[in-house]
């Protein structure tokens, strides 16, 4: 059953790898090491969709290994900046996965979970910086920056217990938009944030005396910077995605997706509903901050510019589209979001060059305008996301009962 | 005093603006029980075109106030065309997805027409041009412009032919049906495709009509403009109840008049600790607090489950 739902997933992707390798070979036309670049990665995706087509077997769960592991190499014969956008599609896939607590399973439509991604991410570098002259230990911030933002989401989800549905949305809206000016505002009197300049000089990860920046020889291999972010957060990744799985399959996320389904109805059987939904902002919340701080140290910078509304709506977007509640759907979706905008920030000046021999429009914002579209599309032809869970699927094909009141 | 006073002209003016933009959503919220994100892109394109077609005009010889009534009557049209299409393309084939979807088919058109406006308008601030002669008068120390007057003026005599239509014509005894009960209406005869498409157009309209008037008081646009004053003028939906015409339209109006006093006094209420640039604070923290204790807005009716 699973692996036939997956077969179209894998055709659409199929079918984008090939787009992207036919952009570029296009594009590239005497460009050799860019080529076979690109011809391994369609290989790696192609053997990564073998791999998850019997991921139940060992040998499944191997072969996707293999490629996860292979993969910041490959990318890096066409330039760190490529190993870098992996990261970020981790770090997105983190992000996705978070939100997917609060909005997949428990159904509580959250608008400005960037707001606990730059609490996360604030102290870091309040904690690491010259800033405040503090350099504490990786093992210190990273709880900490968690425990923040677990701290703010439980703020935040107080005051809204009673709120249903698109009330909901607009409150944590409002309360991503109150973090944001806050932190473009705090540099006077007392000068916390640094205000709209954001906070320099962060320091990298670093675990014992291994750092994550710049790069060192391991078994006579050069591992670059981004190439050493790829692994922590790929781990880190992994862990969440272990995480997500027993908390879905446990007491509480099932009482998560009952309240879901039905709030009255999960409360008259005694589930919890008040600290339960407590308890989704919370961990939402401390997985947002963790992947703040790993982007504050990766970045080396943060300001209130990286935090605005449309990032907390891409990351619902991902989360949306890439099949609400469903982990490797909403890790796709995260993955998808944040390479295509690269993708095509590369492909789309380029082809109008190649094709009109010369710019024809603003490729910065043809860029986005494909976006949106592929937005649009996507929800039209796959209301349900590109990959939804098999029961939610079951759901939309034997016909909605619900009536709109 | 006469800055009280002060602010709250000015907080009535811009209270108008939102107001008005506040009523597409609510019209569209309260029919499908979708937040149209695009809405505040719509107001946008509303202004940018005037002000093309203004110039056009202007630079044929045409008198600037004939040219300006063009304009505000061409970007009516364009956001009735805008927002008619909108609902055809986007939202329709979606009415019978899951709740989230249509939400991002939402974002995904509010990017599209952003972007689009910038390739067509460019990625510069324009100027808008001065419609209206400038005058100014006086009282008890505060001055306000014709501009203010005439926009608060247009914004009460709109928001009243609004109440006409919804609860004095068919059409809005239609759409009235339809926003308590879809599948019921359609039972009753009420042709819902008409009614859900003429909530758009009518939103839009509406939302034209704002964005002339903000062009004129700011007398600046941009592609990117239609954003924040969307988000502010959905904020004002919900403080008001989204779903009721009225509550958009007082939530808009007290939206203003929160933020302007805010700006204007919280210097003075945290003893200088925070200045005017945490103005926009106000709009959400004043929502926050109402929702906490009226969780369905100062003047929604108790919704059933929705989430």
């Amino acid at each position: 059953m699973k692996k036939a739902l997956s077969a179209p997933n894998l055709i659409i992707f199929g079918v984008l790898m090939f787009a992207f390798v036919v952009l570029q070979l296009g594009l590239f036309p005497g460009n050799y090491p860019m080529k076979l670049t690109i011809l391994y990665l369609l290989a790696l995706c192609a053997l990564f969709g073998l791999g998850m087509s019997f991921r139940q077997h060992l040998a499944g769960k191997l072969l996707i290994a293999a490629v996860l592991v292979v993969l910041p190499f490959v990318s890096a014969t066409a330039g760190q900046a490529w190993v870098r956008i992996l990261d970020f599609a981790i770090l997105y896939a983190f992000l996705a996965l978070g939100l997917n607590i609060v909005v997949g399973l428990a159904g509580l439509l959250d608008l400005g979970y960037v707001a606990f991604y730059a609490v996360g991410a604030y102290t870091w570098a309040l904690l690491a910086s010259p800033h405040f002259g503090l350099h504490l230990p990786f093992w210190v911030i990273l709880p900490t920056g968690a425990l923040v933002a677990c701290c703010f989401g439980v703020l935040l989800g107080s005051p809204t217990l009673k709120l249903r549905g698109d009330y909901l949305a607009i409150v944590t809206l409002g309360f991503g938009e109150i973090v944001r000016i806050f932190m473009n505002n705090l540099n006077a009197p007392i000068n916390i944030t640094n205000g709209p300049q954001g906070i320099t000089l962060i320091d990298p990860v670093a675990i014992g005396g291994f750092k994550f920046s710049g790069a060192t020889q391991i078994f006579g291999y050069t591992l670059s910077g981004p190439q050493k972010y790829y692994f922590l957060l790929l781990v880190l990744a992994i862990l969440v995605v272990i995480i997500n799985q027993r908390l879905q399959n446990s007491r509480i996320g099932r009482a998560w997706q009952a309240i879901r389904e039905d709030e009255v109805a999960a409360k008259a059987v005694g589930i919890n509903t008040r600290n339960l939904k407590l308890l989704a902002f919370a961990m939402g919340a401390s997985f947002g901050g963790m992947a703040g701080g790993v982007f504050a140290a990766m970045q080396g910078f943060v300001s209130p510019e990286s935090f605005s509304l449309n990032e907390s709506i891409m990351i619902l977007a991902m989360v949306v589209l890439g099949g609400m509640g469903h982990i490797p759907g909403v890790i796709l979706g995260a993955v998808l979001l944040s390479i295509l905008p690269e993708v095509l920030r590369y492909g789309v000046g380029p082809l109008q060059t190649q094709l009109f021999g010369k710019m024809l429009v603003d490729p910065e914002s043809l860029r986005l305008l494909v976006f949106g579209l592929a937005l649009v599309l996507v929800m039209r032809f796959k209301p349900a996301g590109l990959w939804p869970s098999p029961e939610r699927q079951r759901e939309l094909v034997e016909g909605r009962t619900e009536v709109k009141p | 005093m006469d800055i009280f006073l002060q602010q709250i002209i000015n907080g009535l003016v811009q209270g108008s603006i939102y107001a008005l933009v506040a009523l597409g959503y609510t019209m569209v919220y309260g029919i499908m029980g979708l937040i149209n994100f695009a809405h505040g892109e719509v107001v946008m394109i509303g202004t940018l075109v005037t002000i093309s077609v203004v110039g056009l005009l202007v630079k044929l010889g045409v008198p600037l106030a004939l040219a300006g009534v063009a304009g505000l009557l061409a970007a009516v049209a364009v956001c009735m065309a805008l927002g008619w299409s909108l609902e055809r393309i986007a939202y329709r084939p979606l009415r019978n997805a899951p709740r989230l979807t249509p939400l991002i088919t939402a974002i995904g058109m509010s990017i599209i027409l952003q972007n689009l406006a910038m390739m067509i308008w460019g990625r510069n601030y324009l100027t808008f041009p001065k419609l209206l002669p400038q005058v100014d008068f006086e009282f008890a120390g505060a001055n306000f412009t014709a501009v203010q007057v005439i926009i608060v003026l247009v914004s009460a005599l709109t928001m009243g032919g609004l109440l006409l239509l919804v609860y004095r014509t068919k059409l809005g005894m239609a759409m009235r049906a339809t926003s308590q009960n879809l599948q019921v209406a359609s039972l009753m005869g009420v042709n819902i495709n008409r009614v859900i498409a003429a909530a758009f157009v009518i939103g839009s309209a509406l939302g034209a009509l704002a964005g002339v008037m903000v062009g004129t008081y700011y007398e600046i646009a941009h592609y990117q403009m239609g954003f924040m004053l969307g988000l502010k003028a959905f904020t004002a939906a919900v403080l008001g109840g989204i779903g009721n015409l009225a509550g958009a339209m007082l939530g808009g109006i007290l939206l203003g008049l929160i933020e302007a006093l805010g700006a204007g006094y919280i210097g003075d209420l945290t003893g200088g600790f925070l200045g005017s640039h945490y103005q926009d604070i106000f709009a959400f923290v004043v929502l926050i607090v109402v929702l906490m204790f009226k969780p369905s807005g100062l003047f929604g009716e108790k919704t059933g489950d929705r989430a």
